[in-house]
């Protein structure tokens, strides 16, 4: 039996692994998540056959109510609220940890073994924690309950550092009698909650991408540290590939934003929302309408679309969508260009995009369109700011300096859709709205399109 | 030390091994449901959490593993459910087709 389940759990793990490597491509994505799938449904079912389950009444009412707040969120959230939803769910999945492993604690009637257990107990309790009340945090400010702003108060860095010397000290203790240390461990989970809650409080909404990747690689990590606690390789395998996974997008999100980790984490600079341009010497803008720039469009031949969150923001996906149809029946040449931070998580934008019946074919990433601006008669750019702000390029003061930037400002002609002048999260005014090859579209993202769209369908 | 630490400590170090080099592949196209799947990949603590609650060593151990039951699954439904919902979405262009 034990043989069994354990090739059983080897067999998952695998699945797990083709299920990640078929995400290598959209065309096979869909059937790696199966893969997955299968790899869990496995994974429960062997379990559930374990000599050790005497008693299904808990095992069915957990599962029941967990299956049926999964299955309910999973299909009512929206697209735009896909980071929230992911911020929840790394939530959740550390709480479980926490729970398994002091569950574990309770059942092996605290005799915890050696010292190696007694470490990966308390690293689960830890990680586990922390990613729940971080999450937690992470999702309210998403969410718009708590405020994007960072919350920085003094003596926050030495709170966390002394909580984590602090935990140290209490594994030790708890190491000495574990029979007698429920109230260490306890104690230990509630100072990793206050951890959570002071570690992610201080990073701004605009940092909130690297934040959800990270919990994503705690998550994982904490699925791990409950495999060593259990002597599971299937938890550990998983808790390794997460982890894994969850750090290189934390570092694709630090580049993209020009940003090292450390910095997101104790900088605090990421603030809520962008302020008015002040200051300096005054420039002109000049007012374009929706007539003029259905005019450009009659004269282009390519075309690559710039979407930023504001875009989103203003739903204005499929009217976008329209355009791009629009424009297509003309002959013109349309793709977007998408900046890895565009949305606000890691590849959030192709799935605004697509949920809008944009093929896939048509989004292409930074690195690979950067050089066609040169030779594209208009980039249309639509809610986006800092990341097509050319002070990145060499303005050495500039909070942008060294942020790629997707290169608008090469196209023939640029044409912006915003609210207003006001500028990005990081306050740097943009001088491409200046440039006398800019045509400056003021009004709502969704308003502007519609009008644009109806113009082009009356000339056909 | 012993040994089946040492074990599992070979096995989480060549298995983030797999991890990078996996991950690495997956292009920025699908970085959120790589995320959500990812997400619902780490529910496996579902295994232990099953196991907690069905041993019936004490009610606290028993409920302690429900709550983990219930937060796991959370976890593995709704993070496979939303993501097939999401990779559904991703269509390439049927113009030529349609033509």
């Amino acid at each position: 039996m034990d043989v069994l389940s354990n090739v059983i759990y080897l067999i998952a793990s695998v699945l797990f692994i083709l299920g990640l490597m078929k995400l290598s491509s959209p065309k096979t994505a869909r059937v790696g998540n199966l893969y997955a799938m299968l790899g869990m449904f496995l994974a429960i079912v062997i379990t559930l056959l374990d000599k050790h389950i005497i008693d299904f009444t808990y095992i069915i009412a957990g599962i029941i109510i967990g299956g049926a707040i999964g299955a309910i969120a999973a299909k009512k959230v929206e697209m735009t609220q896909m980071p929230q939803m992911v911020a929840l769910f790394n939530g959740f999945g550390g709480i479980a940890s926490t729970f398994v492993a002091y569950a574990e604690y309770v059942n092996t009637n605290h005799t915890v073994g050696g010292t190696d257990v007694v470490i990966s107990l308390i690293l689960s309790l830890l990680i586990g924690t922390v990613t729940f009340t971080g999450s937690m945090v992470a999702f309210l400010k998403l969410q718009g309950i708590m405020p994007g702003r960072p919350i920085v108060f003094k003596g926050q860095m030495t709170l966390n550092a002394l909580i984590l010397i602090a935990t140290a000290g209490l594994g030790w203790y708890f190491g000495m009698d574990t029979l007698n240390g429920e109230l260490y461990l306890l104690i230990i989970v509630g100072i990793a909650a206050v951890l959570g809650v002071t570690s992610v409080i201080p990073i701004g909404g605009a940092d909130m991408p690297v934040v959800i990747s990270l919990l994503n690689s705690y998550s994982g990590l904490a699925a791990a540290a409950t495999g060593f606690v259990l002597s599971n390789n299937v938890l550990i395998i998983s808790g390794a590939l997460v982890g894994a996974s969850g750090i290189i997008l934390t570092q694709i999100m630090c580049v993209a934003m020009n940003r090292s980790l450390t910095n997101v984490l104790f900088g605090a600079v990421g603030t809520d929302s962008g302020t008015a341009a002040s200051g300096g010497e005054q420039r002109t803008v000049t007012r374009y309408t929706a007539d003029d720039a259905a005019m450009i469009f009659e004269n282009a031949e390519s075309v690559i679309i710039v979407p930023g969150y504001g875009l989103a923001v203003a739903q204005a996906q499929h009217v976008m969508h329209e355009l791009m149809q629009l424009l297509e029946k003309r002959g013109i040449e349309v793709r977007f260009a998408i900046h890895p931070v565009a949305g606000r998580m890691p590849g959030h934008m192709n799935v605004l995009l697509a949920e809008a019946n944009v093929p896939y074919d048509k989004l292409v990433e930074m690195d690979e369109i950067n050089d066609d601006f040169a030779s594209t008669d208009v980039a249309l750019v639509v809610g986006a700011n800092d990341v097509i702000n050319p002070a990145a390029r060499y303005k050495k003061d500039s909070p942008l300096y060294g942020m790629p930037i997707l290169n608008v400002d090469q196209a023939q002609r640029v044409m912006i859709i915003k609210r207003s002048l006001a500028t990005g999260f990081a306050g740097e005014d943009n001088e491409l709205f200046y440039d006398d090859k800019t045509m400056m579209l003021f009004g709502d993202a969704k308003g502007m399109l519609t009008d644009l769209n109806k113009i082009l369908k009356e000339d056909e | 030390m012993n040994e089946t630490i040492l074990f599992s400590i070979y096995i989480f170090v060549l298995a983030i091994f797999v991890g990078f080099e996996v991950i690495t592949k997956v292009p920025p196209l699908l970085h959120t449901p790589l995320m959500s799947g990812s997400n619902a990949i780490s529910g496996i603590t579902i295994v232990g959490a099953l196991i907690s609650a069905g041993a019936g060593h004490s009610t606290l151990g028993q409920i302690l593993g429900m709550l983990a039951v219930i937060s796991a699954t959370i976890n593995v439904v709704g993070g496979f459910m939303v993501t097939d919902r999401m990779l559904e979405m991703f269509k390439k262009d049927k113009k030529q087709e349609a033509k």
